[in-house]
């Protein structure tokens, strides 16, 4: 149940209708409304789906707040900026993370792709590779929040430059997503280990769930980076450069 | 056996889902506590459930001995009083009804209508309930800590929410907050194997338009938990942050007690906006369930199919989404741009169109139906007045210029006890009564279940249809005691005394009806496999109650839509939905090849 064609239990390839109206068919059809999708896959897609709520209701919180607050509002692209070797650029380490995280969605693809063609080795060498982008990627979230905490004496409840909320939202917004990327990583080191050790292709059971994962789980997770990796899209564009 | 049945056709297409790969756990604790079939996760969900759900109950009955007789219990201080009426309607709304009609009815019903063997992701079910229940314990643990449990009212309104002054500000509302979140998370976890289990994991011949109106409004309603939960949970965790570390995310500048508090510039009414995008559609996430379980309940009992399903289907899926765009009708006291309150006022109205369909569906339903009045008939015809009542009323508080008056006063609470607190819980006993033959083997018995029926029904009303007149007097809610206010008649408290004893009666009668779930799952009559005559697939279990995979040797093949009842020309006034409608039917699997041939 992957990405080939639907066939049924006797291997027989169910006929599909293209377009919209195939949407409709799917839709009235029975078992299942989403017919090359299996069940994993689906439920990452609404998990995603509820994620996203999520994340759109902490960027219009921090929206509102920003609205009322009643003190300046601090200027992002001063507050982080960097003085590399005397060059003061405002954004540079949230544009060198930005950079390293769409990069690590392009490692993440490949993956996918090299998982599905069952080539275990690159595969999981792409996954390592994703999950090394990421880790840096929270390093350096890691060194841009203990600047601002040490040096710049930026807190939750208050800071130096301006507006209190600053700090608050700053901290929960890019905690919870450093939150996420860092639950990414851990679950992209796993299904690293599952390719690796080749899990996958002998059907063993897992751990704790007691039953077999086959390559869609790669694409699975890979849904899960993409979204972490969208949603710092919306993050850096709507709390760094407004 | 020639009929004119609706939507039903001999052919049922091949698979394409694999079987379900079933765990069998090894251990005690597999088997028994930390069990992965979605049947025991329902009488798990359940238990809890209801256990916390009589606590609360219990709360609510004290307040009431508050009301009816002011002055006259010592234990009962204005800070207790508001404290137990925080915790009645955070647990009744959240920890009873929601976790009872998903967790509950949901988990149990779903695959079995559907023709599942299981949930989809049953280890991710069985955690879902697990955080259920440590949410459960942590709530409990707020009644404990010092300061007591929250007493900020269950929509937990910042500033007040944390401010001393309110009763359980320190520990107790942060312990609501965490056990809330706990909550969210502990239902994503089972939302998602809900859904997918509908969207993916049907039986063949199950269609979206064949399922039972059960599954539907559980269905909806979950996509609808899943998408309204994260403005709550982004809520708490807000509000988690400006009480422990002092953000000021929903906290003004603010005077408390004669001293300048370290809070400046936050919005307490970002709170009530995420509170209410949340709330209102938790008021449906509630109440969708009941409208499909009454719906089967009114068509089984009276022995015909629902009247306009497809409409009854879409009902459901356009209230599902008007509901995101009500919320603010919560709000107009708080004040708003009038503009605001028109465009929710106007959304809030256009909510009552499909809803009102649904009423006049059930009630055509029951229009020349061989009406059998078994005791889930009663509950369900109950919930047809009592839903009806709150929603008319409903329309008054829907109106800006007509809400502001009665906004905060007991007819508010009138109305929305009527609406989604009665109304549920009689589809939550219809139900029970309906499908504790199917859960236990046994019937629930009769005569008491009678009994319960007619003064709960009865009761409530005595409870709740003079708090409509109370709130017109303009008796305030929330409020320990109204003596010494000048503007109420001293006849209002002759009536307060009248509801108390009401709501007493009907506590009580409750106990009936535990008893009556305990004796008979001992002494009950034998029910057999389908008691009820029901075509739904639930009834048509090799076993019951159903064994771990639901369904004995081979999964069902669906036939028909869910409502085949005095089908003209059929042999007995039911057909279930696994039956085919050609007589002597080939063996499925030698059809299977023909008609592959055919329509490929």
């Amino acid at each position: 149940m992957s990405n080939e064609a639907v066939v049924d239990e006797a291997g027989r390839p169910i006929a599909m209708v293209e377009g919209l109206p195939g949407v409709v068919s799917d839709w009235s059809s029975d078992q299942r409304a989403f017919k090359r999708v299996p069940w994993g896959k689906a439920m990452m897609w609404i998990f995603l789906l509820s994620d996203t709520f999520i994340f759109s209701i902490f960027l219009t919180s921090y929206m509102t707040v920003r609205m009322t607050t009643t003190v300046p509002w601090p200027n992002t692209s001063e507050v982080f900026a960097l003085t590399v070797f005397g060059e003061h650029i405002p954004l540079i380490l949230i544009a060198i993370m930005t950079f390293i995280l769409i990069s690590s969605s392009g490692t993440m693809a490949m993956a996918v792709k090299f998982g599905y063609e069952k080539k275990r080795k690159i595969t999981t060498y792409l996954i390592l590779a994703t999950a090394l982008f990421g880790a840096s990627f929270v390093g350096m979230q890691v060194f841009e929040w203990s600047k601002l905490i040490f040096e710049e004496g930026v807190r939750p409840w208050g800071n130096p430059m301006g507006s209190a909320q600053f700090g608050a939202a700053f901290f929960m917004i890019t905690g919870f997503h450093g939150f996420h990327v860092s639950v990414g990583v851990v679950l992209l080191l796993i299904v690293a280990r599952k390719v690796w050790t080749g899990d996958l292709e002998n059907m063993r059971p897992g751990f704790f769930t007691g039953r077999k994962g086959g390559y869609e789980i790669v694409e699975i997770v890979g849904l899960y980076w993409h979204f972490v990796d969208l949603v710092w899209v919306f993050i850096f564009a709507f709390f760094y450069l407004w | 056996m020639s009929n004119v049945a609706h939507d039903a056709h001999d052919y049922v297409p091949p698979v394409e889902i694999p079987e379900m790969e079933l765990y069998h756990p090894k251990t005690w604790l597999g088997k028994y506590i930390f069990c992965q079939d979605a049947k025991v996760i329902a009488i798990q969900y359940s238990i809890v459930a209801i256990g916390i759900g009589l606590v609360a109950l219990v709360m609510s009955l004290l307040m009431r001995v508050q009301l009816g007789w002011p002055g006259t219990f010592d234990f009962i201080d204005p800070a207790g009083y508001i404290q137990l009426v925080t915790m009645h309607g955070m647990i009744m709304v959240v920890y009873l009804l929601t976790a009872l009609f998903l967790g509950g009815f949901g988990n149990y019903l779903i695959p079995l209508m559907v023709g599942a063997r299981d949930m989809v992701f049953p280890f991710v079910n069985m955690l879902s309930f697990w955080i259920y229940f440590i949410a459960v314990l942590v709530l409990v643990a707020s009644l404990f800590v010092p300061g007591g449990a929250s007493g900020a009212g269950w929509t937990l309104y910042p500033p007040q929410a944390i401010l001393p002054g309110t009763p359980g500000s320190g520990t107790g509302i942060i312990l609501m907050l965490v056990s809330l979140s706990l909550f969210i998370v502990g239902f994503t976890m089972g939302g998602l194997n809900y859904v997918v289990t509908v969207l993916q994991a049907r039986t063949r011949g199950m269609t979206l338009m064949r399922m039972p109106l059960t599954v539907w409004g559980i269905f909806m309603a979950t996509v609808l938990a899943l998408l309204a939960f994260p403005a709550l949970l982004v809520a708490c965790i807000m509000m988690l942050l400006d009480a422990t570390i002092g953000t000021s995310f929903f906290m003004p500048a603010v005077v408390s007690m004669g001293q300048q508090l370290d809070y400046e510039g936050g919005s307490p009414i970002l709170f009530q906006h995420l509170f209410w995008f949340f709330g209102h559609p938790e008021v449906y996430i509630v109440a969708l369930p009941a409208f499909g379980i009454v719906s089967d309940l009114l068509s089984v009992h009276a022995r015909k199919n629902i009247f306009g399903y497809r409409m009854m289907v879409w009902a459901i899926v356009i209230i599902a989404a008007l509901s995101f765009v009500v919320w603010a009708h919560h709000m107009y006291v708080s004040g708003m741009n009038p503009y605001f309150g028109f465009f929710f006022a106007t959304t809030t109205l256009i909510i009552a169109v499909p809803t009102a369909i649904k009423v006049y569906n059930w009630v055509l339903t029951l229009w020349r139906g061989n009406i059998r009045l078994n005791v889930p008939m009663l509950f369900a015809i109950g919930f047809i007045f009592t839903f009806v009542n709150g929603g008319l009323t409903g329309l008054f508080l829907g109106n800006v210029t007509i809400d502001l008056p009665l906004s905060d006063t007991m007819f508010v609470v009138a109305h929305f006890h009527m609406v989604m607190a009665v109304s549920p819980i009689l589809v939550v006993f219809g139900a029970i009564y309906h499908w504790y033959p199917k859960i236990t083997g046994r019937m629930l018995d009769d005569t008491l279940g009678k009994f319960h029926f007619w003064t709960t029904f009865l009761g409530t009303y005595a409870i709740y249809y003079p708090m409509h007149y109370l709130g017109f007097l303009g008796v305030p809610r929330r409020y320990y005691s109204i003596e010494g206010t000048s503007f109420i008649p001293e006849s209002a408290a002759d009536l307060n005394v009248a509801i108390s004893i009401a709501a007493i009666f009907v506590g009580a009668v409750q106990l009936v009806f535990l008893y009556n779930l305990f004796v008979s799952y001992f002494r009950g009559k034998e029910a057999g496999p389908n008691p009820w005559e029901a075509t739904t697939l639930e009834w048509q279990t090799a076993d019951t109650p159903p064994k771990h995979g639901n369904f004995g040797e081979k999964l069902p093949l669906v036939y028909r839509w869910a409502y085949d009842y005095s089908v003209p020309g059929a042999e007995q006034d039911f057909i279930p939905q696994n039956v085919p409608p050609s007589v002597g039917a080939q063996t499925v699997d030698d059809e299977d090849e023909e008609d592959y041939e055919q329509h490929s």
